[in-house]
């Protein structure tokens, strides 16, 4: 049986434009696009720190104590301000797909972006709040 | 069957990393990052942080946010580095640090949370 289709050995290659490896440098958007992406990163710091923090708390009262002094450290300090400005923008970025996925319609117009990403933003305050009413609340 | 993807779940693991990254994180590391150690608030201490910690739900909570967290970790560094620095032949090392690294966050999560005292 002979093949439907003959091969050549060398195949000629795919004419293809070189991208240039800082391609996203070039335009703000596209260097927003990968700020966005490295946010994860920051994320994942936070992380690191979170299981940090719960490994002092299961070593006891002064391991604990210890865990808090090193959050003094400057350069931790500086470290964590970076990744909360990181952690707000993936945060910011992630609420205003909401109206990029889905178009919401009320009596057949089209509700405003804003009002779509509204929700997230009254339940992230109201979260926030949870937390810092649990942190701080004394006794 | 042979050819099923396991994209999709990665992805409803980054979607859903996503959320709890974006709901939970920015107050939590705002308070122990900077307002705690900068002493702009009072931070509770440890027999007060320990009793919170303790309730099943925070526990629940604290492992789901490091579990989603760091798969949502996994699969945007993945693709930041697939994109960003066109790196692609070194896509399986790559898949077994960023996957990997996930796995192992998530078990050292679930081992701590569940060995509190």
């Amino acid at each position: 049986m002979k093949p439907s289709t003959a091969y050549r050995q060398y195949h000629p290659k795919w004419y293809r434009t070189r991208v240039s490896t800082l391609w996203w440098s070039r335009r703000w958007s596209y260097l927003k696009f990968m700020l966005r992406e490295l946010s994860s990163v920051f994320v994942a710091f936070y992380v690191v720190i979170l299981l940090l923090q719960l490994h002092a708390l299961r070593g006891g009262p002064e391991a604990y104590l210890e865990f808090q002094e090193w959050l003094k450290d400057p350069l931790l300090v500086v470290l964590n301000g970076i990744s909360f400005l990181f952690v707000l923008f993936h945060a910011v970025t992630w609420f205003n797909l909401t109206p990029k996925a889905m178009v919401v319609r009320l009596r057949g117009k089209r509700l405003p972006n804003l009002l779509v990403a509204a929700p997230n933003y009254a339940a992230w305050l109201a979260i926030s709040g949870l937390i810092v009413f649990l942190l701080m609340r004394q006794g | 069957m042979a050819n099923r993807s396991n994209e999709p779940l990665l992805w409803a693991l980054f979607s859903g990393g996503g959320v709890a990254a974006a709901f939970l994180i920015p107050i939590l590391l705002f308070l122990y990052g900077l307002a705690f150690p900068l002493g702009w608030l009072q931070s509770p201490g440890y027999e007060r942080t320990l009793e919170l910690v303790q309730h099943p739900l925070v526990r629940l909570g604290l492992f789901l946010l490091c579990f989603l967290s760091l798969f949502h970790w996994a699969h945007r560094f993945r693709f930041t580095l697939y994109d960003g620095l066109q790196i692609k032949h070194l896509n399986p090392a790559i898949n077994l640090f960023c996957y990997g690294g996930a796995v192992t966050g998530t078990v050292v999560a679930a081992y701590l949370l569940w060995t509190l005292p």
